[in-house]
């Protein structure tokens, strides 16, 4: 009884928060990772580019809530999603046609790209605190929960309960689809097929008749999907404020290094060490604890290494060891 | 060496603006931009020796901008004596035994050969120390923090004049530059990007929640003025001498004493500014400036030649974060208050980038025109983005969403300028306004 209790206390409090936030950072890890292997460069504007397909789907959210449509008891954010990934997709390909485009074709060096990106991650940072103005906004309805704390409780007869959030249910699902999807396009469809030749070696897939051009366009369009897809089951699970998407930046570039740059793989597992790591290491294990220790053991203390305002620390921390002994990341990355 | 007109019109033309700021709004507001556009320069000479000399790309100067700020509250506050006498001992007991188990760490690892031992001694040693680190420091830590919360809990400083934590700040931030340059040097440039974007978040966080260290989100305020060259408004008010030649000028007392201190705060910038103008100058036409870019333009070839590139990059990198160590150090005297929470990326950092990348990479002149011109910009566009938002939205009628709504969000129109005139230097003038020779 007292190892079920404790194991559903770690469930609540650990497992199931670290996996749907590992499914949020792998989506923005493997956003980054398939710019960086295609495109060639660090995209620093992908947290705000997250932002940004998040406040549309946010918008389009709240005018279906005015019309009262609704697809209870999922949250009607579901039904936005589209129209955000198309805006982002617009905005996406319009940057690329504007910007990045001129450095392409000048075969700039990758360090020039990343402070052009820098450039438009300030506008695209700008733009969104300009629409939607840079507080905090929620926009999540339909049904909260999927299992109750206490519905679970008078189930199993357990002193813990057990509370599953829809919106970590959906980010779960919706992330393992986006992943089986993407994998399915890359591997199997012959533009998928063509995107990896290109990041494999650029001059022979030129010569083997790849167009450049579409190959970007797809890329850019994918980009858009997990971007958006990304930020807003961030913003249903957590809360949408634009300054948090900017901060999301490291641990998604810690879960792509981590996993090794330019490998999709990586970006997923890097996802998952990065947020379990930081889950863990951030939570009171008190209550665990005292569940499993004889009584005369318990812990006196919350038994907690550090504040939950460290959490960037730790994936800070995974990032420099990472770099220390295996630099090209636990999946084999690039190294350009 | 024939005078560069352009140049100096492009100076003249920034002082034009300021002066003009003097006489169409006020003097003070004036000195304000010039103290902090003297400050600005001196970061971006800092990361102009990190990118326009070899070619780093940091974007952490936020951290060592804070790392800066807090050398002035730990060097010229006083000590909270109580706090020191309830903990201040054992904090430093365990910040010494934290430090003492990774020097530990680094030492087994050299001495032990690789394997599976290794990495479990090294595994045990780093929980050991972390346990026997926190059993020290959490009972020292929430004594310090109780002694009078609402005014003190913490330690407080030294106590000694402010002009010395200048410096100081300059070695924090080489100290910290040192540790990630050491993990993150010699790896490919990006990963120079992202660790250093994480130390400037980390030490903002600790500085935002360590409150015995700098008493976090409450802030510090009341740091002492640099004081024979910056003495306090009241007592200039005070002085029968000083209201005295202040009214022979024709001024009202209470503006000349603004005035007077705002002109110290800018006496003092600019001998900094002047001082580390001169010695980047001079680094730049060293033999050693002249490695450093050939470094920056061929690392194998000057690799060929029997240069050491990732030490000479260590070490510009420590000169140059130190340089914002020390900017942040002025800019907190200048505040007079340490606030944690108002460190943000986009301000520190990448606004200081933008400042390199318009006035010119890889001159420092020209990172000392991006100082003062963006600076500017960053205080002028608001309200002239107002005055715009005004021009737009006169024909809609008042009240109307949507004018309200572009009315409020002025504010944010300084990123959008921003990042605008970042991508269009970097496309039809990359190499700035004053490039590099």
């Amino acid at each position: 009884m007292e190892f079920l209790n404790a194991f559903v206390a770690l469930s609540n409090y650990v497992l199931i928060p670290a996996i749907a936030y590992g499914s949020q950072l792998a989506l923005g890890a493997l956003g980054v990772t398939l710019i960086y292997g295609i495109l060639r460069f660090s995209n620093f504007a992908h947290g705000d580019t997250m932002a940004f397909g998040a406040m549309v789907t946010i918008l389009f959210t709240w005018l279906f809530q005015s019309w009262g449509i609704s697809i209870s008891p999922l949250p009607t954010a579901l039904l936005a999603l589209p129209f955000g990934i198309a805006a982002t997709a617009a905005l996406l390909l319009f940057t690329d046609r504007i910007v990045y485009k001129f450095y392409r074709k000048q075969k700039a060096a990758p360090v020039i790209l990343v402070i052009v990106s820098m450039g438009v991650m300030f506008i695209m940072n700008g733009l969104v605190r300009f629409i939607i103005g840079p507080g905090d906004q929620r926009f999540g309805d339909g049904a909260r929960f999927i299992i109750k704390a206490r519905d679970f409780k008078e189930w199993s007869g357990l002193n813990e309960g057990l509370a599953f959030k829809t919106s970590q249910g959906i980010t779960i699902v919706t992330a393992f689809i986006v992943v089986a999807a993407l994998f399915w396009f890359l591997n199997r469809t012959r533009t998928g097929k063509s995107m990896r030749a290109f990041s494999d070696n650029e001059d022979l897939a030129l010569l083997s008749g790849i167009n450049p051009e579409k190959v970007v366009m797809y890329v850019w369009l994918i980009i858009a999907a997990l971007t958006t897809i990304a930020g807003v089951l961030y913003g249903l699970d957590k809360s949408f404020k634009p300054f948090t998407y900017f901060q999301l930046l490291l641990p998604i570039f810690a879960s792509a290094i981590v996993g090794g740059l330019g490998n999709p793989i990586g970006a997923i597992a890097g996802g998952f060490v990065i947020a379990f790591s930081e889950v863990t290491i951030t939570y009171a294990w008190k209550k665990v604890l005292t569940y499993l220790a004889p009584d005369s053991l318990d812990p006196s203390g919350l038994v907690q290494l550090m504040s939950t305002d460290y959490k960037y620390a730790v994936s800070f921390a995974i990032l420099i060891i990472v770099l220390l002994f295996k630099p090209t990341g636990l999946f084999k990355g690039k190294s350009l | 060496m024939s005078v560069n007109w352009k140049n100096i019109g492009l100076f003249v033309l920034v002082g034009f603006l300021i002066i003009m700021v003097g006489f169409l709004q006020s003097w003070n507001t004036a000195l304000v931009i010039l103290n902090m556009g003297l400050i600005s320069a001196i970061m971006s000479l800092g990361v102009n020796l990190q990118w326009g000399f070899a070619g780093l790309f940091n974007i952490g100067v936020m951290g060592f901008v804070a790392l800066g700020g807090l050398a002035t509250v730990l060097i010229s506050m006083p000590a909270t004596t109580d706090a020191v006498n309830a903990g201040g001992l054992r904090i430093l007991l365990a910040l010494v035994l934290g430090a003492a188990t990774i020097v530990a760490t680094i030492i087994m690892r050299s001495k032990m050969a690789a394997g599976r031992a290794r990495s479990m001694a090294t595994l045990a040693l780093l929980v050991v120390g972390f346990v026997v680190y926190r059993w020290v420091l959490d009972p020292a830590v929430e004594a310090v923090e109780a002694v009078n919360p609402a005014s003190t809990g913490y330690l407080g400083g030294l106590g000694l004049p402010v002009l010395l934590a200048w410096p100081v700040g300059g070695v924090l931030a080489a100290g910290a530059a040192w540790v990630i340059g050491k993990t993150a040097l010699g790896l490919r440039s990006d990963y120079l990007a992202i660790a250093t974007l994480g130390i400037a978040e980390i030490i903002v966080a600790v500085m935002k929640n360590e409150d015995w260290l700098s008493r976090g989100v409450k802030n510090v305020i009341g740091i002492p003025r640099p004081a024979p060259v910056v003495p306090y408004e009241i007592d200039l008010q005070n002085s029968a001498s000083f209201v005295e030649t202040a009214s022979s000028l024709g001024l009202d007392p209470v503006m000349a004493s603004t005035l007077y201190v705002k002109l110290g705060y800018s006496l003092l910038f600019t001998v900094v500014l002047l001082m580390i103008l001169w010695l980047a100058q001079k680094a730049l036409n060293s033999p050693w400036g002249r490695m450093m870019r050939a470094i920056r333009d061929n690392e194998v070839a000057a690799e060929a030649m029997g240069k050491d590139v990732t030490a000479r990059h260590l070490q510009i990198f420590i000169l140059g974060s130190a340089v914002c160590g020390i900017a942040g150090a002025m800019m907190a005297t200048l505040d007079g208050q340490l606030i944690p929470s108002s460190y943000q990326p986009l301000r520190y950092t990448f606004l200081v980038w933008v400042m390199v990348i318009v006035g010119g990479s890889g001159n420092n002149w020209g990172a000392v025109l991006g100082g003062f011109l963006i600076w500017f910009l960053w205080v002028e566009v608001e309200p002239l983005g107002a005055l715009l938002m005004q021009f737009v939205t006169s024909p809609m009628a008042d009240g109307y969403w949507l004018k309200t709504h572009l009315l409020d969000s002025v504010a944010h129109m300084r990123l959008l300028t921003m990042g605008l005139i970042l991508l269009l230097v970097l496309r039809f003038s990359p190499r700035g306004l004053i490039p590099e020779k």
